[in-house]
Parts: structure tokens; C-alpha cells; sequence
């Protein structure tokens, strides 16, 4: 399956350095944090797209290739890093799994790329963006742990489901980011 | 100012007669890093080409003035885009035709030296990977070994030369390269000669290379001779050629030895290694020349950009054939080993015959350095 973008552009057929020379141009017409899809038929695209996002800042989140196309996906930098997060009910990477065996749901608000190329199995789906238009997916008995790559988007929606009515939310920190137990890319 | 092409073959008389050259690498760090082009006197500057796209302002104080800059990249594309930049800085600049891409497919032929009666011996040397290739030539005969997969090289020289190749052999199943043997012999109709305990996989016909096995080249009869010598594949198998050359093919190298894992048996074959190296080729004449088919390093290429030195020196200088002990040979042949080459399973396969990737897959599969030695 296609996953989402919010930018698509195209590469096919074009040799180095064309793929970055116009990836780059594309991203100043990409908002933060959302994400460029690169279509390209290069392989040495692979290793480039990589290197250039770490050394921009960009988020790298990966590739899938289908008859010979590469569809790389790249989310642009936002300030994640630096925010200061407000919500106060947190819980740790650590601690998660166990938690949430105990009845609570993890709740997953990267975006549907993101989660694709790697979320904690049996996580749910909800993209920081779509939330309020779906909240009535989610249970207010119920335990919910917040988690996204650094803790930045998970911190505004605990934010944004305690204003709804949700009491027993909690940000996980560090997140997906420095996650170290399984990962899953079933959607 | 301007922009002027460099082929590979002007940077290969470049490192053979120990010229200088700044080399501005623009593929990203983990490539230049694994694999670039070595040279006695070259200078590098690596810095991806997607850092240079606002402008080349920042490098241009690094660039030297008194000698030649060529800028590479993996296939052409970037080095072009940066040299027009720093043309336009008001520079004088090269880049390399076809990137790094030709620079491994490029194959100098040297001549090594005369053999009786007239033949000479010819080591194709391919710098970008490390890969050695022979052709024997003795009164309109040609005899290869070795040979790399850029086949026509080997055709075209023996057109050149006026021979007719009769003899195709591959020392062993090669893990780091595609052979080209197979594909001359069925060129030429020449005979295609490989170690059975090697293929015993292989899906096409050829005849077996046995130890003891002579084949004669031209009228004056130069011989070639099968020598088996396992230890870097269980059929690994030496040439001697006019009894003046030793071809060790993977076996024994300039500066290091051959690496016993390729085809996943290291514990197994280590002790064929230490046997062929130290007692086998110790019975032989040590004024042979050994020719092998690989070099490392470039400190490996003699003055005339030839891989080859006296067998009684590698006796004295050459670590690999110098460690008493035989559980620290044990030890230095299959713990610490460098990494495997690229793709070499599926190079194997390709060499087995069992699958036959396009040109630009094989391409993809030889990208890097060989990494066939321990040292």
C-alpha cells in the first residue's frame, strides 16, 4: 500500500545529482514536520537522500521499492528537539510495555509513515493532525501513553486529549527515537 | 575557466608513474571512506556534493593552485555539477569521465616480462578494484588467467597482439569479482578450465583443473602448470609458468595472505591454508616471481606499476608466511578478519552460474575494494 505524504515528487528516471538538487528545492515548499515523498529510480539515491537529511536536520524515516521505483520518505525538520514539553503525566520507554499489558493503550500520534517503518506492535495509529477529528476512537477508562519520535507531538496531544476530557493520558520520553525493544511495521 | 574530462585510464598513468593529483571526492563519507582511488602521491578532500549546492566558496581555499584538482563522484553527474561550480569560481578543474564506475572497470595492462623463445607475460592490473589478470602470449597463442569480467579487454588485446587465446583458467571460484573467463572461452571457443572442488555448484560445462595438469602455448611451448594449493577455497590451485612465474592466485599476495572464509569454512580450511603456504610453495624455487591475483594497498605496485616480486623475498618479509606458532596462524586467519567484499555470495552465485545479473547489477555487486587477504 501507498503510505501518506503530504508532498510527492518526482525523480524517476533522473541521475545524480538531479534527485537532491530538486529534493531540495521541494522541501521549501514543505512545511515542519510534514513529510516529502522522493520517487526516484537511481539506487545511489539511497545512500545520498540519507546522508543529506542527517546532515540538513531532516527526519529519514525510509524507503520501500516496488518495480524498481524507490519511494523514500522524508519528514521535515520541525523544532522538536528544542521545545519544553508541559504535560506533566509521563512515564518512560521503559515502562510502557508493561503498563499498557495491564489494560492501556499506546497511543501512536506520528505520522502513518513514521509508524509504518517501525511502531511498537499492537500500538495504535492516530497522526498528531487527525486527532481531534478522531477521538471518539478512544476510551476515557482507559489508560492512554502518548508517544511519538521525541516527545514533542505526544506532549501537545496529552495536552489536547486532557482539554477533551481525558484524564488518564501520559507523554512517553524519551519515544520512538531512542526506542530499543521490537519494532513492527504491520499496519 | 575551464572544465576538462580525465578518463580512467590518465589517472591510472597518474598513480603508476607516481604523479601528484588533489582529488576533490564529492560521493558522501561512508563511500569515500570504504573505497577511493589510491595513489604514492595523491591528496583528498572529501565533502559530499549535496553540501556544495549553495555554492563551493567555503572549499575553494582548500583546493590546491600548483597542481591538478579532479573532482569524483560515483558515475559523473556530481563531479560535473561541482567542477562547472568551481570553474566558475575561476578555476582550472578535471573531472573523472564516468566517476568511480569506470575507475573500477579499468584495466592496465603491463608487461610483467619475456618468456623463452620469444612470449611474453602480460598482468592486466585493475586499480579501482584491486584485481590481477594474466595473459600468457607465446608465437600466436594466448593463455588467461583470471581474467576480470570486462571481457573484451582480453579479446581486443589478443587481437592486438595477433594470438589466439586456447586456454581460459580461474585459479579458484572467485567471491569478490565476476570472472570472465567462462565468457571468453565460449568467445573464442578457447578451453575453460576451473578447480572441480570448487564447482561442484558451477550449471555449465568445463574442464577440470587437476594438480600436475601442463598445458603447452605456442610452438616454443611455453608451460603452464597446475599446482593445487588450497587454503582460500578448497580448490584453490597455483600456475607455473615458464618455470620462471608462480600465480597464486588468492593463496599468497605481496604484502598478506589469503583469507580462508569467503565460502563460510574458515576453521575447515585453515589448515589447507597453513599446508599450501608453508610446506608447498617452501619446496619451490624461491627465485620465482610471484604473481598473485590481487593487490591491497598501493604500496603493493612495483616502480613500472607491475604486482609481482621474488618468492624468497616474500619468504623473508611477508608476515602471513612468517608465524611459527600454528594456533596464532589459526588465530590470525579466521578471528579479526576484515569484512567480507561486497555482495559476495551473490557474486558466487553469479560465478556458479547460477544467476546472471545485467551489466549494471554486476556493476552494483563489484562496487568497493576486494578484501580477499588477511594481513
Amino acid at each position: 500500500m501507498s503510505l501518506k505524504a503530504d508532498v510527492q515528487l518526482d525523480c524517476k528516471g533522473l541521475a545524480c545529482p538531479m534527485p537532491i538538487v530538486k529534493t531540495k528545492k521541494a522541501m521549501n515548499d514543505v512545511s515542519d514536520g510534514q513529510i516529502l515523498e522522493v520517487q526516484a529510480t537511481d539506487k545511489g539515491s539511497i545512500a545520498d537522500l540519507k546522508a543529506w537529511s542527517e546532515s540538513i536536520g531532516h527526519q529519514y524515516i525510509g524507503n520501500k521499492e516496488e518495480d524498481g521505483v524507490i519511494r523514500h520518505y522524508i519528514r521535515k525538520s520541525g523544532d522538536d528537539h528544542e521545545s519544553e514539553k508541559k504535560f506533566e503525566q509521563t512515564i518512560t520507554n521503559e515502562e510502557v510495555i508493561d503498563r499498557a499489558a495491564n489494560g492501556g493503550i499506546i497511543l501512536d500520534v506520528r505520522e502513518q509513515a513514521e509508524y509504518a517503518f517501525g511502531h511498537i506492535e499492537g500500538s495504535k495509529s492516530i497522526p498528531m493532525g487527525e486527532l481531534e477529528d478522531r477521538l471518539d476512537e478512544l476510551d476515557k477508562d482507559q489508560e492512554i501513553y502518548v508517544i511519538c519520535r521525541t516527545g514533542t507531538r505526544s506532549d501537545l496531544a496529552a495536552q489536547k486529549l486532557a482539554e477533551k476530557g481525558f484524564t488518564k493520558v501520559y507523554n512517553v520520553l524519551p519515544g520512538m527515537g531512542s526506542w530499543n525493544g521490537d519494532l513492527s511495521k504491520k499496519l | 575557466m575551464t572544465v576538462i574530462k580525465m578518463t580512467a585510464a590518465e589517472v591510472a598513468r597518474k598513480v603508476i608513474e607516481n604523479k601528484e593529483l588533489f582529488i576533490l571526492d564529492v560521493r558522501n563519507k561512508d563511500a569515500f571512506e570504504d573505497w577511493k582511488i589510491e595513489g604514492h602521491s595523491f591528496d583528498y578532500l572529501n565533502i559530499p556534493y549535496f553540501d556544495l549546492l549553495d555554492g563551493v566558496d567555503e572549499i575553494l581555499p582548500k583546493l590546491p593552485t600548483d597542481k591538478d584538482v579532479l573532482v569524483v563522484c560515483a558515475k559523473e553527474g556530481s563531479s560535473l555539477m561541482v567542477a562547472e561550480m568551481v570553474s566558475e569560481a575561476g578555476r582550472d578543474v578535471f573531472y573523472l569521465e564516468g566517476g568511480m564506475k569506470s575507475w573500477s572497470a579499468y584495466l592496465e595492462p603491463i608487461k610483467v616480462g619475456n618468456l623463452t623463445g620469444g612470449g611474453e607475460l602480460y598482468q592486466f592490473v585493475r586499480l579501482g578494484k584491486g584485481c590481477l589478470s594474466y595473459m600468457v602470449i607465446s608465437e600466436g597463442e594466448a593463455a588467461i588467467i583470471d581474467a576480470v569480467r570486462f571481457t573484451e579487454v582480453f579479446t581486443n588485446f589478443a587481437k592486438e597482439k595477433n594470438v589466439e587465446i586456447k586456454h581460459v583458467f580461474d585459479t579458484h571460484l572467485h567471491a569478490d569479482h565476476i570472472s570472465g573467463g567462462r565468457h571468453i572461452a565460449e568467445a573464442t571457443g578457447a578451453t575453460y578450465y576451473l578447480p572441480p572442488k570448487d564447482a561442484e555448484e558451477v550449471v555449465f560445462d568445463y574442464t577440470p583443473l587437476e594438480d600436475g595438469l601442463t598445458v603447452k602455448v605456442g610452438a616454443s611451448q611455453i608451460e603452464v602448470g597446475a599446482l593445487y594449493s588450497p587454503g582460500h577455497t578448497i580448490g584453490s590451485t597455483s600456475f607455473i609458468v615458464d618455470s620462471k612465474y608462480l600465480l597464486t592466485g588468492d593463496i599468497l599476495f605481496i604484502d598478506s595472505i589469503g583469507r580462508p572464509d569467503l565460502a563460510g569454512l574458515a576453521e575447515d580450511w585453515v589448515g589447507d591454508l597453513r599446508e599450501t603456504l608453508y610446506r608447498r610453495y617452501r619446496e619451490l624455487a624461491e627465485d620465482l616471481i610471484v604473481l598473485p591475483a590481487h593487490f591491497m594497498i598501493i604500496e603493493e605496485l612495483n616502480e613500472d606499476g607491475t604486482v609481482a616480486k621474488r618468492l624468497g623475498d616474500l619468504f623473508a618479509e611477508n608476515h602471513g608466511l612468517n608465524i611459527e606458532s600454528e594456533e596464532e596462524f589459526r588465530h590470525t586467519v579466521t578471528d579479526n578478519l576484515p569484512p567480507q567484499p561486497n555482495a559476495y555470495e551473490q557474486i558466487r552465485q553469479v560465478n556458479m552460474g547460477k544467476i546472471t545479473p545485467d551489466n549494471d547489477e554486476q556493476t552494483e555487486m563489484e562496487i568497493g575494494p576486494n578484501r580477499c587477504a588477511v594481513r
